[in-house]
């Protein structure tokens, strides 16, 4: 009879935390960083189907970096939780904590007992009536959860542009002085220090607006994301109502957002 | 987040990241269905008394649909409340309304808000007017057991269908057949009377402003007829409740306007209580 190799529990919990950085280093970064009127997302993602980034309830989202099928079960999962709390109890009863401490344990519990731990990190985020309500937890793979004050980097080289980001950002930026902030962080923070540019049609941004009543998540699209990322003539703000074109309804595109008289067949955003 | 029987640390349960439904009345009748109407077991035996809601109308005008309903609920002759609300925003772009029994009826249109709101956020797109309408049917499928109690819940569904950029109207029975309606609709006790109005004041091709005013004269008659339809209440500034549904999303009439409409009809009304014109 063979006898397995003796292991020591240090080297197996260091073995399989490395195996997870590693694939979550490998990706593209997510950065979550608050600005004057609510919380922003900015992930590099040129794919307009599969999200990093996500709305979990009226005043919570979501956004990761690592294996896409590993994080978006866990998104699922946090939409199902969420809507079965707020519905058994009320809507005012769906809190981030509760979310993010649900998210430690399950992560927390993969770490240690499957065959694999999930190559993921992952933010959850509330957005408060004021900044200083504003929550945003962040979530790793062995199930550490970490209360964020103001921004958070995830993916890629995120320490240095952790240090970037923390250098530059103050509380009470605009939405596009906060936006303009994350791409250049991004863009600085390549593989191998150079710099690169990154277009708008290469983003994936959303807000949780802490001016909207209800639903505050909307992603941020087309030529309003164009302006508000442009650094001649560069907008501030979004707008705080919803476009008069049928669309999704928590997409912002600036598309006739000065009118709701746009003809009968305007398409609407391609989402 | 639930106790374990396989004893493992505290996480969340396997219903919680099975793949595959976006839909919440799924997830719920797998994980917890007590939390669901269908879900629970029914005592047997005599029918209870409950509060009942009664009529609602809904009509196309052109660029929309409107949807209205009175404020009354009523418990046999006694009138269990005066300023109930029955029509709902279902999601941006649809509304429903509801007659029977009123507590199953809002749990029914609570559930569905949610089952809506649920495949937005898990699918990122909105469901078609089509797959919104069938979702209500199937749960209206799903009381059948409480409806042959008594418990009975009928809904009418009117939406914007963002596809053919039109109102539709969706009428129901209560064993869960769905059927599109053309022009205009009406449930309830008071539904009789109301239909009788909107067939003389209906025409296709109406503006949206003179809709309402039809809706809310609909529901003067089914009113001035029907003891368990509340008419406009003067003393109480009670008004109907008006849903309009057009490209631009689902919205409520302000009071305001529906009080000159109110105003303008029992006008109208006086000396010539049938509305002869």
């Amino acid at each position: 009879m063979s006898m397995p190799f003796y292991v020591p529990p240090e080297q197996v919990m260091k073995d399989r935390a490395d195996f997870a950085r590693k694939g979550i280093a490998r990706g593209r970064s997510v950065i979550v960083l608050g600005y004057d009127k609510g919380i922003a997302f900015v992930a590099e993602n040129p794919s307009r189907a599969l999200h990093k980034v996500s709305e979990i309830y009226d005043r919570i989202a979501f956004g990761a970096v690592g294996r896409y099928n590993e994080f978006e079960s866990l998104r699922v999962a946090g939409i199902r939780y969420a809507d079965l709390r707020g519905y058994s109890y009320d809507r005012t009863d769906v809190t981030a904590r509760a979310l993010a401490n649900t998210y430690a344990q399950t992560l927390g519990a993969v770490f240690t007992q499957e065959s694999k731990p999930f190559e993921i990190e992952i933010v959850v985020a509330e957005v408060g009536l004021t900044p200083e309500e504003d929550q945003i937890f962040r979530l790793t793979y062995d199930g550490s959860v970490a209360d964020e004050q103001g921004f958070v980097v995830m993916g890629g080289a995120s320490e240095k542009a952790e240090e970037r980001l923390g250098a530059a950002w103050r509380p009470g930026l605009s939405l596009g002085e906060s936006l303009r902030l994350a791409v250049d962080v991004l863009a600085a923070s390549g593989d191998n220090g150079e710099r690169r540019e990154i277009g708008a049609s290469q983003l994936e941004v959303a807000v949780l607006d802490r001016e909207r009543p209800r639903r505050t998540f909307r992603r941020i699209v087309g030529p309003l994301l164009t302006s508000l990322l442009s650094h001649v003539n560069p907008t501030s703000d979004a707008p705080s109502t919803d476009e008069g074109h049928p669309g999704h309804p928590e997409v912002l595109s600036g598309d006739s957002a000065d009118d709701g008289t746009s003809s009968p067949s305007d398409p609407g955003p391609a989402v | 987040m639930t106790a374990d029987p396989t004893g493992r640390a505290r996480r969340l349960d396997d219903a919680f990241l099975v793949a595959g439904s976006s839909s919440f009345t799924d997830f719920v009748s797998a994980y917890r269905p007590e939390l669901l109407p269908s879900g629970r077991p029914l005592p047997s035996g005599a029918s209870l008394e409950a509060p009942h809601g009664t009529t609602i109308v809904s009509l196309l005008f052109d660029g929309g649909v409107i949807m209205a309903g009175d404020r009354r609920a009523t418990m046999g002759n006694v009138i269990a409340n005066r300023d109930m609300e029955k029509v709902f925003a279902a999601d941006s772009y649809s509304v429903v309304g509801i007659a029977g029994t009123a507590g199953v009826a809002i749990e029914l249109v609570r559930l569905y808000q949610v089952e809506l709101e649920h495949y937005e956020k898990i699918e990122g797109a909105i469901m078609s007017l089509e797959g919104k309408a069938n979702r209500l049917a199937s749960m209206i499928r799903g009381n059948l057991a409480l409806a042959m109690q008594g418990l009975t819940v009928v809904p009418t569904y009117a939406g914007f269908d963002l596809e053919t950029d039109a109102g539709r109207i969706y009428s129901y029975d209560v064993t869960g057949g769905c059927y599109i309606e053309g022009g205009h609709h009406s449930t309830g006790s008071g539904s009789v009377f109301a239909r009788g109005s909107l067939k003389k004041l209906w025409r296709p091709g109406l503006a949206e402003e003179a809709a309402v005013g039809i809706a809310v004269e609909a529901l003067y008659d089914a009113a001035d007829d029907d003891s368990a339809t509340g008419g406009p209440d003067l003393g109480r500034q009670i008004w109907p409740t008006v849903a309009v549904v057009d490209r631009m999303g689902s919205r409520f009439v302000s009071q305001p306007d529906l009080e000159a409409h109110v105003q303008r009809i029992v006008a109208a009304r006086r000396d010539n209580p049938g509305g002869a014109r």
